[in-house]
């Protein structure tokens, strides 16, 4: 069976600065992969690639077993990939509704907005992620939520567009407790429903509850990857770690 | 209570056009108190909707280049440059319907050109259009030998009734202003192109990583902003049946100025299409309105700064830019 996504020997240089060097890796139906590195890694700048932002300087991206020319994150999303990046790529002046529409919006032909059903998809939508807020509703300006409720908007984005994979990078960064287990449900629930989600953290414990699967990057490069069933714990888990960054380079 | 409280979210989501229409009846008010006996006369009104249209041509578009976080000065003389390109054709001999279509065009085929030179070229706004500008401008000159254009055969055609002529004495331009101040409202709100202007302004690497074409819409803007003034300075030469070389020169800060006074803050990502057209108002007004009070014309630069300042503090009651 062709993987869901496949990288094989991506490239990426910025100026003098190899970001990623000859990265591969794979993910398939219904997995959860951890991708786990320290800051600089490479992790973001894989991220990137992967959904579009960036063009590799080399190397081949396949999606279920083709392969893609002209890579970009409209194809990406069409695809059927959705990202909650660390920044949470949100418009903060805009309206929640236009937010969770923001570049796959709900259109008559000729480009007019179905405005009524986007809004009420998009009340449906906040309280399914647990917006309890009468004060918040479709219509009210990102700018105004607290930074757990802008990674609800950013999930509720992902949600609606029933992607195939989603990328989650740093969710759980500046989330309270009930927050991060609010993205862990979602997590569960994403991989229960048989779709991939790729998850990238710093908190190795993090990593570890939620993952089947972990790739390890270290200075742009695919250092290790192993299952679950390899190790015990996530103090194992970063023995091991630890091991295959020493024994690489 | 709930009818209350529908007002008021009314108000509050509409802040800033509402404030923009309150500018422009404070503005009236005060010629009114001024000058009754000079207000009262319909031929004052007549005459200031002579040329307040053709604003609305140019200012309404530039709505959607500040709030993609840009600016463009060129349309200045993309206006006389489409103005030109239709006395020209017009003088060949061709129908002036033709010669409309071809002259909206040329000035959107500008606004392309300005755009991609900005993308493309990775330069500011501000720099690339003053350098089109200034261009554009002399072009008209050299070519023109600085000589204006005559052509008052085109008051025979069906056309200029049509556009230009008067329906129970007010001007018909004010007609196809509105008409396409409704289409642009539209396509600022409703539409998909509008909503990824609005993203573009407020967060360019966001709407690039959820898909949106950042480029086509910066270029799209300013392609925008080249058919209106197209409009504008075609507009401008049937009413006059003349082109001349510095067409459109004086429009240049004046419809900035509207923009800013109508509502559309300067950081991008928010704007107002219905408060610029009131800001067109109050400042068409002000060039008549000095005078019309009885005051010399020498003091229309002096109010017209005060208005700006003032209309700005004002807009700042909505709330700084959110993050």
């Amino acid at each position: 069976m062709n993987s869901l996504i496949e990288l094989k020997n991506v490239t990426k240089k910025f100026g003098g600065i190899t970001a990623l060097k000859s990265a591969s890796l794979k993910m398939d139906k219904g997995e959860v992969v951890g991708l786990i590195g320290d800051n600089g890694a490479g992790k973001s700048t894989l991220i990137k690639t992967l959904v579009g932002v960036y063009s590799p300087d080399s190397g081949e991206i396949f999606i279920r077993g083709e392969k893609i020319r002209g890579w970009t994150t409209a194809k990406a999303r069409e695809a059927g990939i959705e990202t909650v990046f660390q920044d949470r790529a949100l418009c903060p002046q805009q309206s929640i509704v236009w937010n969770i529409f923001m570049g796959k919006e709900l259109k008559y032909p000729f480009g007019l907005i179905k405005e009524k059903k986007q809004i009420a998809e998009a009340n449906k939508l906040i309280r399914e992620i647990g917006f309890t807020s009468e004060l918040i509703d479709a219509e009210s300006p990102v700018g105004n939520l607290s930074g757990g409720e802008r990674q609800g908007v950013a999930i509720a984005r992902a949600i609606y567009n029933k992607a195939e994979l989603i990328i989650l990078d740093e969710p759980t960064t500046a989330l309270s407790l009930m927050e991060t287990q609010k993205v862990f449900d979602f997590v569960n629930n994403v991989k229960s429903s048989g779709r991939s989600v790729l998850f990238i953290g710093h908190n190795i414990y993090h990593v570890y509850d939620i993952s089947d699967r972990f790739i390890l990057l270290d200075r742009g490069e695919v250092v290790h990857q192993l299952d679950k069933d390899d190790v015990r714990s996530p103090e194992e888990l970063m023995k091991v770690m630890k091991a295959a960054v020493d024994k690489y380079h | 209570m709930k009818k209350n409280n529908k007002i008021l979210e009314f108000m509050a989501n509409n802040s800033r056009p509402l404030s923009s229409i309150g500018y422009f009846v404070l503005l009236m008010v005060i010629f009114f108190i001024g000058a009754p006996e000079v207000m009262i006369k319909v031929n004052l009104h007549q005459s200031v909707f002579i040329m307040l249209p053709i604003i609305v041509f140019m200012v309404v578009p530039l709505v959607f280049v500040i709030t993609a976080g840009e600016i463009d000065l060129s349309f200045a003389s993309t206006f006389g440059v489409a103005a030109y390109v239709f006395a020209l054709l017009v003088k060949l001999g061709i129908d002036p319907l033709l010669c409309l279509i071809i002259g909206v065009l040329s000035g959107g085929i500008i606004g392309i050109c300005v755009g991609s030179l900005i993308v493309y070229g990775k330069i500011s706004s501000l720099v690339a259009s003053l350098g089109a500008l200034f261009l554009m401008r002399g072009f008209l000159f050299v070519s023109s030998n600085s000589k204006s254009i005559t052509f008052v055969e085109v008051r025979d055609h069906w056309m200029y009734e049509l556009l230009v002529g008067k329906f129970y004495g007010f001007p018909m331009q004010i007609f196809w202003a509105t008409l396409f101040t409704i289409f642009s409202y539209y396509l600022y709100r409703k539409h998909v192109f509008g909503i990824h202007v609005h993203h573009v302004g407020d967060n360019a690497d966001s709407a690039a990583q959820m898909g949106i074409n950042v480029n086509w819409v910066r270029i799209g803007v300013f392609a925008y902003a080249g058919l209106g003034a197209a409009f504008a300075g075609i507009f401008s030469s049937l009413i006059n049946f003349t082109w001349w070389p510095t067409q459109g020169f004086g429009y240049l800060l004046l419809a900035l100025a509207a923009v800013f006074i109508g509502g559309t803050p300067t950081w991008g990502g928010v704007g107002t299409v219905v408060g610029a057209v009131f800001g067109v108002g109050v400042v068409a007004y002000m060039e008549t309105g000095v005078v019309a009070i009885g005051m010399s014309g020498v003091w229309r630069q002096f109010f017209n700064g005060l208005i700006i300042i003032l209309a700005v503090l004002g807009h700042r009651f909505h709330g700084t830019r959110i993050r």
